[in-house]
């Protein structure tokens, strides 16, 4: 599993030189690693089920399980799937590259926004797996 | 005639707010409201909404303090509309009716309280609580303001950002979603439409109800600039020159951690912000003063100059 502060790395470092549908794949792949993150650190296992066809919705929704206040980012996932949508629906689009940038955003504040919450939530600093380390130093 | 038709003259509740950081947001409402002819009551000797601070602290609480300004509105001033422009009081006002309406110890307690201060308790249904962009939505409408538009916006490319607050959580926003005319929690538009009839170009904003940090602007500063520069980022590369907001926070947030941005990141973005009030009453004529541009952090004059607005 990739570290949350790797993700953020990545999603940092625009890897333009692969085909466009590539790029958009691992953009949501990125995101949904995030909300795996974010599963984790609240000690569930990330579902692999799909909503609406996309693992992402139906991590959001696991997440959000409980947790209503992590809706605040329901709409960044949405946007996240439909530009994913959209270019690969039109990979060849004259302008792929600046929906690419703006997918990239999209899940750059997805990152943002959850692993804040984390930290906010002492769900994590570095990784998810910190919840546990912590828990065990104080027992 | 349905409330949503006559907002001409509704209880207005500026919040703590609109009273210090967003005081532009509070002048540029009233001057939209006065060049509208629609006629703003501030509800007398209102108080907190209970925020983010009383919430956390007490859910009860803040339904009771939300409840006695709508008491005031309706059972000391007559009136069923208030009218709060902040989303936070907006919203928890919201969840104050929606309390009250379906939570018997919500009742209880806001009954026993309002008791003890000496004012009439609230009862849900008494007032409907609506949002500036509700209120200038439902008294003019979007003809009604491209009729009066005196210098339109035309040229002026806008990102318009509603924030987090504003549709969440969707079961206290029971008129939303209600299809064609209604505001959608997904996708809001209301602003879009109103500055739209003004003359402006609304881009594709795909972070327009994304969460700014404000909530943690002070106790995590860099995770709030992180996000308000992501914001910035994709306003522009939307192609934005403006961001229009409709919250005080947002917009602090937003006006703060620009320049913050500047400073630890170095990223300098040209994106101006300014409340959909300032941009809706210059295209009614009134002058950049007089809506408060001059109060913003983000200086705009020069766009505005540049645009033919101000």
């Amino acid at each position: 599993m990739t570290s949350i502060a790797d993700i953020g790395a990545e999603l940092d470092t625009p890897r333009a030189d692969l085909p466009a549908g590539e790029q958009a794949a691992r953009l949501l792949e990125l995101g949904e690693g995030v909300l795996e993150h974010w599963a984790r650190a609240r000690e569930l296992e990330p579902t692999d089920e799909e909503r609406e066809g996309f693992r992402l919705l139906a991590l959001h929704r696991q997440g959000a399980k409980g947790e209503p206040s992590f809706n605040a980012c329901r709409e960044t996932c949405r946007e996240l799937a439909y530009h994913y949508n959209l270019v690969c629906s039109d990979a060849a689009h004259p302008e792929v590259a600046k929906r690419l940038e703006m997918m990239r955003l999209v899940a750059m504040h997805l990152y943002l926004f959850v692993s804040g919450k984390m930290q906010v939530d002492q769900l994590g600093e570095f990784c998810c797996a910190s919840k546990p380390l912590r828990l065990a130093a104080q027992t | 005639m349905a409330k949503t038709t006559v907002y001409q003259k509704v209880a207005y509740y500026p919040g703590c707010a609109l009273e210090g950081t967003g005081h532009a947001y509070n002048r540029s409402t009233k001057e939209v409201g006065k060049a509208l002819g629609l006629e703003l009551d501030e509800v007398k000797n209102w108080n907190c909404c209970g925020a983010m601070e009383v919430k956390n602290i007490d859910p009860k609480i803040q339904t009771y303090l939300s409840s006695r300004v709508m008491s005031i509105a309706a059972n000391e001033m007559g009136h069923d509309v208030v009218m709060a422009p902040c989303n936070g009081c907006y919203h928890n006002l919201k969840k104050a009716e929606y309390d009250l309406e379906k939570d018997e110890e919500s009742k209880q307690v806001v009954d026993r309280i309002s008791k003890k201060a000496g004012h009439k308790t609230y009862e849900a249904g008494q007032v409907e609580t609506i949002h500036a962009l509700d209120w200038i939505k439902g008294a003019i409408g979007e003809d009604g303001l491209r009729e009066r538009v005196k210098n339109s916006l035309n040229g002026l490319k806008i990102a318009n950002y509603y924030g987090c607050m504003y549709t969440r959580p969707r079961h206290i926003f029971p008129e939303k979603d209600q299809g064609p005319g209604s505001e959608s929690t997904s996708q809001p538009h209301f602003m879009d439409d109103l500055l739209e009839a003004a003359g402006a170009e609304n881009v594709d904003f795909p972070l327009k109800t994304a969460c700014c940090g404000g909530a943690h602007t002070l106790s995590d500063s860099d995770t709030s600039t992180l996000l308000v520069l992501n914001i910035l980022r994709a306003a522009e590369a939307s192609g934005a020159e403006v961001i229009a907001t409709e919250c005080p926070t947002c917009h602090s947030g937003l006006e703060m951690h620009q320049v913050r941005a500047e400073k630890k990141y170095g990223y300098e973005s040209n994106v101006k912000i300014l409340y959909f009030t300032q941009l809706l009453g210059m295209a009614l004529g009134v002058k950049p003063k007089q809506v408060g541009v001059h109060e913003n952090v983000s200086d705009s004059m020069s766009l505005l100059k540049e645009k033919g607005i101000a």
